[in-house]
């Protein structure tokens, strides 16, 4: 087998290889159905009722997409510019447990400034969880990878404490959850009497600042260039640490969104089951997105259906509910393929 | 507090727990050293761990010998090492994706099959793991005898493997070529070697490494599988084989180390638990891990070729 590099790619293909590759893992999803016993016809169907069948079904989809949508954005932006950035789920518990330091009762405003100043305080607590990391890397060339990860497991540790220990709401009748997010401080909710709330408007105006951002400001052009070659871009005058640190910024503090709209859009206050894996979610999201901030909301969406719709499938037909995670994993090695097939040929045979 | 350690360190039982916890460590560290040393960062451990955990224990649950049961964990960790190999080795994808990938294509497709094997089951069911074996005279004498040589044989075939993995790596021509798919890859083509080729095999010995590393979790530490139960431990390793500068025999120096530590973190745990909550106790490992990382950051030397994917006929 040989790769050869195209010299142009047909409009057609980036679109075809990208379906195609949702069309494999379906494919993959039904034999995962067979292999339960289970019919997997009646299982895309209950699949599509459960994210699609009624008005809370819509809301419920839309509910799920939002933290999908800041963590896909979170791993776009720092894969973009080759930052690897995989502590997203430690960076929303940050942002989460900002939320409620600052929002369960500590200072009382209207709600025209405490909602603005609650996502604020999340951003900012979000960056800096993730601030070390991008200062390590680059003065003491310490791998990002292996310390954002390691961060998710502390930071856990430390929600855990915090919600048994000192931050335990006296009134939970024992479930190690914080108090509530005071009412001003509660996203109010888009479609009402359902669970879609104003978190998933944020969202999507992120991913439009991001993409701003990324297409028409000098700092936009540098965390690409310097993803894309950083000897190159250090010649052409770029400040390859200034640049990751920005980049860092943004996708830490966007990763602590996903905590805050979570804590005071979703629940109302912080748990620790506050995310079921959105930060490596995100993962899935942004791959599947093609890094692109307007096509990690399509695919935040999409992935959202497979959660809501699979759970709901999963009591239908008596599938374990782990088939949503095998068929966001599967999304993304099908999609790194058709990557691959994007940008080369592939040649089979050995003749060269 | 001085004195509280050294009786800590006469006492046999924490020798023992070292050791214990050294395994699955060991084991990790070594199948990432070998794919490290090919050129390939291997993400995929944390999930090539819990499937290892999880097919070797259902063998065994399922009939099999314990021999048989490590065989089936070894050769499936394989498999997940080829499929690793067909991303980043064949196709040149992007090594962080592709790991993280095999990471939550793993323990996923792991948890969903132990969902399909057992239904509702709310507390899981045991197996026979690995028992203490008895060594004649050995395992009687005072102090060494509970800390050394009381141990299952899994525990002594993970450190077997240091020096196999040291004899692999520096006295065989596939260990040399390794190391060369490593450092420069053109001088092996030019050699008429197949990089690809020997990229794949790291990548399939290594990740069968892994797996056993998660089994001795099931099958020797433990004797069921429960979920999330191999927490993290991947990820420490990764930054042990940093630690160990890419050497098997600095890998058990590190693996033991860190197993002390976390053997000493649990019985402070015990004494101290009064005033320290356990959270920060079990923060322990992870943070150490971190600084590990920052204090060799200075003298480490990555494989040159690392995460750089090799191409036939390309100049690099």
């Amino acid at each position: 087998m040989r790769l050869v590099e195209r010299e142009q790619t047909p409009a057609w293909l980036p679109w075809c290889a990208i379906l195609s590759s949702g069309f494999v893992t379906l494919i993959f999803a039904a034999l995962l159905i067979l292999a339960a016993g289970a019919s997997p016809l009646e299982g895309f169907l209950e699949l599509f009722k459960g994210a699609f069948g009624s008005k809370n079904a819509v809301a419920e989809t839309g509910a799920t997409a939002t933290p999908l949508i800041f963590t896909g954005l979170a791993a776009a932006i720092a894969f973009k510019a080759k930052f690897w950035n995989i502590g997203a789920e430690g960076q929303l518990y940050t942002g989460a447990l900002a939320t409620t330091y600052f929002g369960a009762g500590l200072f009382e405003f209207s709600a025209f400034i405490m909602i603005p100043f609650l996502i604020s305080v999340g951003f900012i607590f979000g960056a800096l969880a993730l601030l070390p990391m991008v200062l390590l890397r680059q003065f003491l060339r310490v791998d990002e990878v292996v310390t954002t990860l390691l961060m998710n497991f502390v930071i856990i540790l430390l929600v855990s404490y915090l919600l048994e220990g000192p931050w335990k709401d006296p009134y939970s009748l024992g479930w190690p959850q914080a108090s509530p997010i005071i009412d001003q401080g509660v996203l109010p909710q888009i479609l009402p009497r359902t669970r879609l709330h104003l978190g998933f408007a944020i969202a999507i105006l992120v991913a439009f600042i991001i993409w701003y951002i990324q297409t028409k400001t000098l700092f936009g052009y540098s965390s690409k260039a310097v993803g894309h070659n950083p000897s190159a871009a250090k010649h052409s005058g770029i400040s390859v640490t200034k640049t990751m640190i920005g980049v860092a910024v943004l996708s830490g503090g966007i990763a602590g969104l996903a905590g805050v709209s979570e804590t005071a859009g979703l629940k109302g206050y912080l748990t620790l089951d506050l995310s079921p894996g959105f930060g490596y979610t995100g993962i899935a999201v942004a791959m599947l997105g093609n890094l692109h901030p307007i096509g990690v909301i399509f695919s935040a969406l999409f992935i959202a259906v497979i959660y809501v719709g699979a759970d709901s499938m999963s009591r239908a037909i008596n599938v374990p509910s782990y088939l949503a995670d095998v068929i966001v994993a599967s999304t993304i090695l099908t999609v790194l393929i058709s990557l691959v097939v994007i940008k080369y040929k592939v040649n089979l045979g050995r003749k060269y | 507090m001085a004195l509280d350690l050294l009786e800590l360190l006469i006492n046999s039982g924490f020798w023992a727990a070292t050791i214990r916890i050294a395994c699955p460590l060991l084991l990790a560290t070594l199948g990432e050293l070998i794919c490290e040393r090919a050129g390939i960062l291997n993400l995929g451990i944390e999930g090539i761990m819990t499937i290892g955990a999880l097919v070797g224990w259902t063998a065994v649950y399922l009939g099999a010998e314990l021999s048989t049961g490590i065989l089936v964990a070894a050769l499936v960790g394989a498999s997940f090492g080829f499929l690793h190999a067909l991303f980043s080795v064949h196709l040149g994808a992007s090594q962080h994706v592709t790991g993280i990938g095999i990471t939550l294509f793993a323990s996923s497709i792991g948890y969903y099959s132990f969902r399909i094997l057992l239904p509702s089951s709310t507390t899981p069911p045991k197996i026979e793991a690995f028992q203490p074996l008895d060594i004649p005279f050995l395992s009687d004498i005072p102090f060494f005898g509970i800390a050394l040589f009381q141990h299952t044989s899994f525990t002594y075939l993970a450190f077997l493997l240091v020096p196999i993995v040291f004899w692999l790596m520096n006295k065989t021509p596939l260990g040399l070529a390794i190391k060369v798919a490593g450092e420069n890859p053109m001088a092996l083509e030019a050699q008429g070697v197949d990089v690809l080729f020997i990229r794949t095999v790291a990548l399939m010995i290594g990740s069968s490494l892994m797996a056993l590393g998660g089994a001795y979790l099931t099958m020797s530490a433990f004797d069921a599988f429960y979920f999330g139960m191999v927490n993290g431990r991947g990820w420490i390793a990764i930054a042990l084989v940093i630690f160990a500068s890419w050497q098997p025999f600095r890998a058990l120096l590190g693996a033991l180390l860190f197993a002390g530590l976390d053997a000493f973190q649990v019985r402070a745990q015990q004494l101290a638990g009064a005033f320290i909550a356990y959270q920060f106790f079990l923060m322990l490992p992870y943070l150490l891990s971190i600084a590990a990382m920052v204090l060799a950051a200075k003298s480490t030397q990555y494989p040159r070729a690392l995460l750089i994917p090799f191409r036939r006929g390309e100049r690099h």
